[in-house]
């Protein structure tokens, strides 16, 4: 672990301080220095100074920032920022929290975002069911509006002025508009159906123009770098991962909570240093390691750091199978072990019943599926019914290898990542724990339905 | 019967207008805003929306029935949206969701006859720290016990019956979810 990464806060800074939602508060502790720092500098400067940070997208694919706001094209006219803060992944609240204590911090990451972009306009996506936040933001929105920072004419250094508007949307429950191109086609007053890439947002995204689609949690990096330096952020992260990481820890822990951590801990050190360990003496049985779109680790592989990179890639973590010996394709050949996705952790202990979590996750994506492609449509229907028929004790014969051959039909043939994010933890969880949907199913014969595996049938 | 929007409403469509480029953009927060208004969104609602922005009725009631916040049907003032996805499974989401479903005589999805509650089984709300939870309005209800819940229910139900008391017969009050509520520290 890097050393200076400890105790480090860039995006938490403000949590625990009375009114940090407040402009005044945000003011006094340093707010609103970056962006003018940031104006005095060449929009093209920004990019350069994002992309030598090594700041990656936290919303869940962990794609470099900066080089995502230079696929904005030069001769683009109109280019808007969106702010995805539809935090919907199950497991994940860190955003939620972001939003309700420093709005002002995502404003300012904002406004130098769109200087660099050269965008006038930024919309926030916030979760409809998120009306608490809505309000915070909203208030926010209107301080600084009131005070000169978002507006038609915000002063920059050297004399010049830059037109600058945001504006809050609300979203009305949908999973699928977390996924960038659904959100845009919501945004825009239509299903939240994602759309064909390429083109890529970038190039044409909202209202068919140059679109850069950024998480909360993303942008609130920006201030930090630019008052600090790309060189101090990319020495706090690990290899090709910059900064710290937030992470939202629940399930079985003692400590459950939102944390700004150094990328190098390792899920064991979280679990057991950060979060107190497994309540009751029980011992650890696994965990999902950034939203329950990602396969699981079992207890072997919780060595490993939290970082994007090695959750990707370390050997420790095994490669998620089709069925027993069938290592699952990416695409030329590549190998699938899991991924940081959105730093939502969800650790269960062993008196967990491991298919009925199983059946949870799965009833999720199939009542989530935007219903647009037919894989995911049918496959993740397929999914939850047979992965709940399991649970309760009804599983037929071949109901374990049949899982993950529609999850493997399901991968890789959809339009969005949905299909994915409910194929990978099909497999996952088959590869980690087949002994226990091994068991369910000799003794699916027997009325052996569980109290958890109960609930979620009912 | 033909549906108008209040006055006010009508000019925060105006602002919300110039807030985007095209009107069909300002379909969301319009739909929002009638519910707000009405309640729920009948047909008459669709139809007034889908004139205000000049859409097609049709595309209104395609993205009307896409997102789960929008209600075709009346249902009660307070919505209880419960999590039961895994983080709250895991910490006894099921048995807050069932606890309420017995103390309210109702099933996941139906409302109270005297129209106070909505049960909504929930997915993942994004306070997984403090799970189990629900929300009811703009209000986070963290860490839940069934004797917590208790305590929420009867709050609501009281105030609830005190805003009706103060109304014409036959006129639901509406919903008594307006303060941010308390907040987990750090």
């Amino acid at each position: 672990m890097v050393e200076e990464a400890k105790g480090v806060k860039i995006v938490t800074r403000n949590f625990g301080v009375p009114d940090s939602h407040k402009l005044a508060t945000y003011r006094a502790r340093g707010g609103w220095e970056a962006f003018k720092k940031a104006t005095a500098m060449a929009p093209t400067d920004i990019v350069e100074e994002v992309k030598k940070s090594n700041l990656r997208g936290r919303g869940g694919a962990g794609f470099p920032t900066g080089l995502k706001w230079s696929f904005v094209p030069k001769e683009a006219r109109t280019v808007y920022l969106v702010v995805n803060a539809d935090e919907s992944e199950p497991g994940t609240c860190k955003d939620r929290e972001l939003l309700a204590y420093d709005p002002h911090l995502l404003i300012e990451g904002m406004a130098i975002a769109s200087y660099a972009i050269r965008c006038q306009h930024a919309y926030i996506y916030i979760r409809g069911e998120m009306m608490r936040e809505a309000k915070i933001v909203q208030a926010a929105i209107d301080e600084a509006y009131a005070a000169g920072l978002l507006g038609a004419s915000v002063p920059v250094p050297g004399g010049g002025t830059f037109r600058f508007d945001v504006t809050l949307h609300r979203g009305a429950g949908a999973y699928i508009c977390g996924e960038e191109t659904a959100l845009l086609n919501s945004l825009e007053g239509k299903r939240g159906w994602p759309r064909l890439k390429p083109p890529f947002p970038a190039v044409k995204g909202l209202f068919q123009q140059a679109t850069v689609v950024n998480n909360v949690e993303t942008l609130m990096n920006i201030p930090a770098i630019i008052d600090k330096g790309s060189a101090w952020f990319a020495g706090l992260g690990m290899g090709k991962s910059g900064g710290t990481r937030i992470v939202c820890v629940s399930g079985h822990v003692a400590k459950p909570g939102v944390f700004e951590l150094p990328m190098g801990i390792t899920f064991k050190e979280l679990i057991y240093d950060v979060c107190g360990g497994i309540p009751g003496g029980r011992k650890f049985k696994g965990l999902i390691p950034g939203g329950t779109s990602m396969p699981p680790l079992d207890a072997s592989e919780i060595d490993v750091p939290i970082e994007f990179d090695a959750l990707t890639s370390d050997a420790r973590i095994k490669d998620v199978e089709v069925k027993a010996g069938v290592p699952f394709d990416m695409g030329n050949g590549r190998r699938l072990k899991t991924m940081a996705g959105s730093g939502g952790i969800v650790v269960f202990d062993e008196t967990t019943d491991v298919v009925a979590l199983c059946a949870r996750i799965m009833r999720f994506y199939a009542h989530e599926s935007c219903g647009q492609c037919t894989p995911c449509r049918e496959g993740t229907g397929w999914l939850a019914r047979v992965c709940t028929r399991l649970a309760v004790g009804q599983g037929h014969a071949g109901d374990v290898d049949l899982m993950g051959t529609v999850a493997n039909g399901i991968a890789g043939n959809t339009i969005c990542a949905l299909g994915e994010a409910a194929a990978w933890p099909m497999m996952g969880f088959l590869t980690k724990f087949r002994a226990d949907f091994e068991a369910k199913l000799a003794a699916s014969t027997a009325t052996t339905m569980t109290a958890p595996a109960r609930q979620v049938a009912s | 019967m033909a549906l108008e929007f209040s006055v006010q409403a009508k000019q925060r469509i105006e602002r919300l207008l110039t807030q985007y480029p095209n009107k069909q953009a300002a379909l969301l927060p319009v739909l929002h805003l009638a519910q707000d208004e009405f309640g729920y969104l009948p047909d008459e609602a669709l139809n007034l929306v889908a004139e205000t922005l000049q859409l097609p009725a049709a595309h209104v009631f395609g993205v009307i029935t896409f997102y789960t916040m929008f209600h075709r049907e009346k249902s009660g003032r307070n919505e209880l949206m419960v999590c039961t996805n895994v983080s709250c499974m895991l910490r006894g989401g099921y048995d807050i969701l069932h606890h309420i479903e017995g103390r309210l005589g109702i099933k996941a999805g139906e409302s109270t006859p005297d129209g106070c509650f909505h049960l909504v089984e929930e997915e993942c709300l994004a306070a997984c720290a403090n799970a189990p939870m629900m929300i009811c309005g703009d209000r986070y209800h963290l860490d839940l016990t069934p004797a917590k819940v208790d305590t929420v229910l009867d709050d609501l139900r009281k105030r609830w019956q005190e805003r009706a008391k103060q109304l014409p017969v036959g006129q639901a009050p509406e919903t008594t979810n307006t303060g941010v509520g308390p907040h987990r520290k750090f």
